[in-house]
């Protein structure tokens, strides 16, 4: 087995592992915490495919600023026991059905398929570097990215309009 | 890979985080003297000439100490935090250039340990991820003064590299590079950042400041009100990692304000250095001369604690995002305009 091979497995294994302990803990911050993990173990396949700047991108934007605002915010909750939501027993007997026959579907697919396409070559091409990313970016999908941009002003926008009114209000 | 590389690059890595120890270890020293200078004191000295053997005495003594641990039902957290603090403070020298070429045993070793194309994101990475350590920390402690201190640590962190990067953009349109080491060779000789950034090197400094949770800016551990924040509840050896991590974070950051705005390791007549006495003794010049602008800065940093007072915390929100974060955005603006006229 390569090096490559076996990082990739042991990531796998960590991003599939902590994405379910996620879901799974009880405990509000723990789940971030795994989050942040599986984060950051994402951050690591991209690194596999040689994507630094996606990698440090993924580790600065997730891992370093949604996260922290997620577990800014978990604490200062202080979540307890009594605060748990509690389900009807017919809901949770329906979200494991509905679990095992997606997995199902899913297991099927995936163990089904056939590639389309053959193997990359490796031809050195420089696919990845902030150089290449810009020119692409801004020659090729300049219309989208100044869109992106503009979407992105009017969400900041829009959050600080709605903290004002609340403070108004008070 | 060849094999040489690989060791070449194992004994530069051991030494790079043996110097980052040392100076950590010796910061709290010189805390200690400037701190008595200042106030004029004595400081230290019963330990070694001056105090010098002091920081030992102090490990020595932070590794005897009782391991207290609170009533707390996150004991794996309790003891991951402070090892997050450590190793964020550590692995951002991986990409900082130490100086330029030396040639030893017919081989070129260029010190750094790795230049990769997006270093200075690499950086923005392990420092955004740094704030976990005071928070998990300050959280599995149990305790609300932990709490407290690590909710601030963790707002302040993130208003204030909000301006950190705003203010470094502003360096990257001049320089057109991402990569610490071409920063590094554009400014050589004299040629240096701050003659062209001074307003963005005075918000990145604060931020620095910010980031590091230094005075004025140390509100995560105010003592006269979260009694020690979010280490309240560490001892022994847990709590030196706090200390330590805050004092090589301290090392770092000089590092990184000295290579991104003072030049790095190029120092006025390294040319004529360079031909007349060789390449090594050029690179060895520059070494010395980055450790000099280095330990001017951490000197900078405790000459700054011991003379401004802690802020509030209001002025400090204020500070972050009403002034620094409009003034960097005036300061890329006026640089996008300069390159548009003089380039």
């Amino acid at each position: 087995m390569s090096t490559v091979l076996l990082i990739f497995y042991i990531l796998s294994a960590v991003t599939l592992a902590t994405a379910f302990l996620t879901i799974y803990t009880k405990n509000p911050i723990h789940s971030a915490i795994y989050l942040v993990i599986c984060m950051v173990s994402i951050m690591g396949h991209y690194l596999l495919f040689n994507a630094q700047f996606l990698a440090l991108v993924q580790l600065i934007v997730y891992a370093g600023a949604i996260m922290v605002l997620f577990l800014f915010t978990l604490m200062l909750m202080n979540l307890n026991k009594e605060d748990e939501v509690h389900k009807p027993r017919m809901t949770r007997y329906a979200a494991i059905i509905v679990f095992i026959v997606l997995s199902a579907v899913l297991v099927y697919v995936f163990t089904d398929t056939k590639p389309i396409m053959g193997e990359y070559d490796y031809t050195g091409e420089d696919f990845q570097s902030i150089k290449t990313l810009g020119k692409v970016l801004l020659n090729e999908y300049m219309v989208p990215f100044e869109f992106a941009s503009i979407l992105l002003l009017a969400a900041m926008l829009g959050v600080v309009l709605v903290s004002k009114k609340e403070k108004d209000a008070n | 890979m060849d094999s040489a590389l690989i060791i070449e690059k194992s004994i530069f890595i051991v030494v790079v985080f043996a110097v980052t120890m040392l100076m950590a270890m010796y910061s709290t020293w010189a805390e200690r003297k400037v701190a008595a200078f200042l106030q004029d004191r004595v400081g230290p000295n019963r330990a070694g000439w001056g105090g010098l053997l002091q920081p030992l005495a102090d490990g020595l003594k932070l590794f005897a100490k009782e391991e207290f641990e609170p009533n707390t039902p996150n004991k794996f957290l309790f003891f991951v935090g402070p090892g997050i603090a450590m190793a964020t403070a550590l692995i951002t020298s991986a990409v900082i250039p130490w100086g330029d070429k030396l040639e030893l045993f017919g081989r070129t070793i260029q010190l750094q340990a790795t230049d990769i194309d997006v270093s200075i994101l690499y950086v923005f990475g392990v420092v955004s991820v740094g704030v976990y350590g005071i928070m998990i920390g300050g959280w599995a402690s149990n305790n609300k003064f932990s709490l407290m201190g690590a909710v601030r640590a963790a707002s302040q962190m993130v208003s204030y590299e909000v301006a950190m990067g705003l203010s470094i953009i502003a360096l990257l349109m001049m320089s057109g590079s991402l990569s610490l080491h071409d920063i590094t060779v554009q400014q050589h000789g004299m040629n240096w950042n701050i003659w062209y950034q001074p307003v963005g090197f005075l918000i990145f400094l604060i931020c620095a400041f910010a980031e590091t949770n230094r005075t004025p800016f140390d509100l995560a551990e105010c003592e006269s009100e979260l009694i020690g924040g979010y280490h309240t509840e560490y001892s022994s050896m847990k709590m030196g990692f706090y200390l330590f991590a805050e004092y090589a974070n301290m090392f770092i950051s000089s590092t990184l304000i000295s290579v991104l705005y003072f030049g790095g390791y190029n120092y006025p007549g390294m040319d004529w250095v360079g031909t007349n006495w060789g390449t090594n003794a050029a690179t060895l010049l520059g070494i010395g001369a980055l450790f000099a602008k280095i330990c001017f800065f951490i000197f900078f940093y405790m000459w700054v604690r011991w003379t401004i007072p802690r802020f509030r915390y209001d002025q400090l929100m204020n500070l972050g995002w009403k002034i620094l974060i409009p003034l960097s955005i005036i300061n890329i603006m006026i640089t996008g305009v300069c390159i548009l006229a003089f380039k």
